[in-house]
């Protein structure tokens, strides 16, 4: 997020021009530190008048529930929805709550999309090109089939921040939606069927399938993902598993770089390839800001078709506002394609236990290292999903 | 005249314990009532469900993760009471003698203790990872001729967590070579000049005046080592960016992780209660012993010096 910072002052610049009201960024990095913040904030009720929530949905749920985020679905549907209008439904998705949604939060938008993220792998084009390869990977069989090239190389097959467990989350989560399908998956979250299903098993035997053929980078399991971004913009990584903020840091890395945007290959034609996508970074406006009305205005401002189209060039981000899209580099337009194969945890009407989450990628780390089979993971994981239920079904409610 | 005095040296006192209860004894009981809640860290505490000593049940009973990141951090902490406090206590006998530069080196033993933790996680990672760093150790193994103890040092959980408390001592000797010698000055140079006479050889000396003399200030380097290292977290965080599948996870980390990724504040704070418990025991068991090695010099401070 840091780096739009010179993007967002320049905007906040233009608007006090435009309206005289001064506008001041407060960016901060890495972002659970930026979380642990904002709660702090929250509890010593000095929440800024905007601020945004980088959290899973059932802590968004928490802050509204507390009474710290505006409803803004009164806004967004001023002047026959006019607002509303202007976002992908899959940005705006993120933000809002359906009606009966398992949270308890009141039906209702809660954010304003500022930009897009897709999730998905890269692949460096020379590397692959250098390999003897002339397109990427469309199946994981061809793809595990790259790992024994690669090392022979001496280059580094995936690269990601696989020491951060969201990101092994997601990678999981888009084989997991290729293997069994969205419907399987969420009956997973609900209880409804066990972790030690073979089509869990198969989830996790391609990380036991991707370790034995190499195609993993060395230590993939305690790289963050800076590094990862470094190894892969420094042309040592033939292939990377990042977000679509990325573009703009190889770029400040390697402005060179040859590589483009594909889906993970799949690893069934049973049901499509997903990756996580959506709102990338939402703003919410703090209900108990004496600045309301002023804050909303800005934001209507800042989500305008022009200044999306500038913080897309400026920060090489893709915007929120569907209108600014045609203006993006290529390498951006790549991630966009996904926005329709994208999905993401926090648009799902379940949520996981966050200590189910933690095991499954705990449990898949230890694969990687050798330390464990998938059978004995899916089992370990089953044990606490079937223990934070009996403790959710016992909790005073 | 009498409570005038007490009232002016309280006065002196308050500033101080003002501070400490501010930052230590008040959020140490709001930390304590946590403990006893469910809560998520974001809605109103009003709001939160009491969960009387639920949390503590759970650390107890359900909770292998902690007690896996206890072993880990006292592992580290056995490296750094055996290989660190040895490393500190030799070093700071050798400049306590009159030997050359002894200045300098005691200026370069102190340089690792003022560095930043998340600085020399960096450059450790560096100096040791040949993925994302320079590989350095490795290189130096293969030109040594050991190519056969090349690995990948912190990714490999056989040897990321040694690795990690070998770090850690590299980082933490300093406090204990300052503390050691700063010992060792206090002991009268009488008694070896005695011993000398006597016709004591260097080990004798070393085994009789040394080190019972030294000893409370040995077991004050061991309690400053224990407390320190069992809630060291950010060394590893810079050297191996995380938990590795729970090899490299400590109590602190770990309170952090519940805290942060599983957003339970109540659980976090009992587990801090947990370790505070753990560490308060381990002051007691340290009370006890500094009492015996009191006893044990006591001989040796009734022996007049002239």
């Amino acid at each position: 997020m840091t780096d739009r910072e010179p993007a967002f002052r320049e905007l906040a610049r233009r608007y006090e021009a435009k309206t005289g009201i001064k506008v001041n960024f407060e960016l901060y990095a890495p972002s659970d530190a930026y979380s642990q913040k904002v709660r702090a904030a929250a509890q010593g009720a000095n929440l800024p008048d905007i601020f945004g929530i980088l959290v899973k949905k059932r802590d968004f749920a928490s802050f509204i529930k507390a009474g710290y985020v505006l409803d803004l679905t009164p806004y967004m549907d001023e002047n026959g929805s006019l607002w509303r209008n202007k976002f992908f439904a899959k940005a705006l998705a993120v933000d809002e709550f359906g009606e009966g949604n398992s949270y308890g939060v009141k039906t209702g938008i809660y954010g304003v999309p500022i930009d897009i993220v897709t999730i998905q792998m890269l692949y460096n084009k020379d590397l692959l090109k250098q390999l003897g390869y002339q397109r990427p990977p469309q199946t994981f069989a061809e793809f595990l089939d790259m790992g024994k090239k690669i090392k022979v190389a001496k280059l580094q097959g995936l690269v990601s921040g696989w020491v951060e467990n969201w990101l092994i989350d997601c990678f999981a989560n888009n084989f997991a939606f290729n293997i069994m399908g969205k419907d399987k998956v969420l009956a997973t979250i609900r209880g409804e069927v066990p972790y030690t299903d073979p089509d869990w098993v198969k989830v996790l035997t391609l990380f036991k399938e991707m370790r034995d053929s190499g195609i993993l980078a060395e230590a993939v399991v305690t790289m963050i993902n800076k590094t990862a971004e470094q190894l892969f913009a420094n042309e040592k990584a033939v292939f990377a598993f990042n977000g679509s903020w990325c573009v703009n840091v190889y770029k400040s890395m390697n402005p060179g770089l040859d590589y483009a945007a594909m889906l993970p290959p799949k690893a069934s034609d049973k049901f499509p390839m997903t990756v996580w996508g959506g709102a990338g970074s939402s703003f919410m406006v703090n209900a108990t800001s004496k600045n309301k009305d002023t804050a909303i205005r800005f934001l209507q401002w800042l989500t305008d078709t022009e200044q999306q189209a500038y913080l897309a060039e400026a920060t090489n981000n893709l915007p929120a506002n569907k209108e600014s899209l045609p203006k993006i580099p290529e390498v951006l337009a790549g991630f966009s394609k996904a926005i329709d194969s994208s999905t993401h945890p926090n648009i799902w009407d379940v949520s996981e236990f966050p200590v189910v989450i933690e095991s499954l990628d705990r449990g898949i780390q230890a694969i990687i290292l050798g330390e464990k089979t998938p059978v004995e993971v899916a089992a370990e994981v089953q044990k606490i999903k079937e223990r934070e239920l009996a403790r959710k079904d016992n909790r005073p409610r | 005249m009498k409570i005038r005095s007490a009232l002016e040296n309280y006065g002196f006192i308050l500033p101080a314990l003002s501070i400490f209860a501010v930052f230590y004894i008040i959020p140490f009981f709001f930390v304590l009532r946590l403990s006893f809640f469910d809560w998520d860290g974001i809605g109103r505490l009003s709001s939160a469900t009491f969960v009387g000593l639920g949390n503590f049940k759970e650390i107890l009973l359900q909770d292998p993760n902690w007690w896996q990141a206890m072993r880990n951090a006292g592992w580290i902490t056995f490296i750094a009471l055996t290989f660190q406090n040895i490393l500190a206590f030799m070093l700071a006998v050798a400049c306590d003698r009159e030997i050359r530069m002894k200045n300098f080196y005691r200026l370069i033993f102190f340089i690792p203790p003022i560095l930043s933790e998340i600085v020399v996680g960096m450059v450790w990672r560096f100096i040791i990872n040949d993925v994302d760093g320079a590989n350095i150790i490795n290189r130096f193994l293969a030109q040594a001729g050991l190519a056969q103890f090349i690995h990948n040092w912190l990714a490999d959980p056989k040897t990321a967590l040694t690795t990690v408390a070998i770090v850690h001592s590299w980082k933490g000797f300093g406090w204990g070579f300052l503390i050691f010698l700063a010992g060792l000055q206090t002991i009268p140079r009488e008694f070896y000049e005695a011993a000398r006479v006597d016709g004591a050889n260097a080990w004798q000396t070393f085994r009789k005046i040394t080190v019972p003399l030294l000893m409370p200030v040995i077991i004050l380097v061991a309690i400053l080592t224990i407390l320190g290292t069992m809630q060291a977290f950010v060394l590893i965080l810079g050297l191996v960016g995380g938990e590795l599948a729970g090899h490299t996870s400590v109590p602190v980390l770990r309170i952090l992780d519940v805290m942060r990724d599983s957003s339970r504040f109540g659980y976090s704070c009992a587990l801090g209660i947990n370790l505070g418990v753990i560490l308060v025991i381990i002051s007691f068991i340290q009370y006890a012993f500094s009492n015996r090695a009191r006893a044990l010099t006591q001989d040796y401070e009734h022996i007049p010096s002239e």
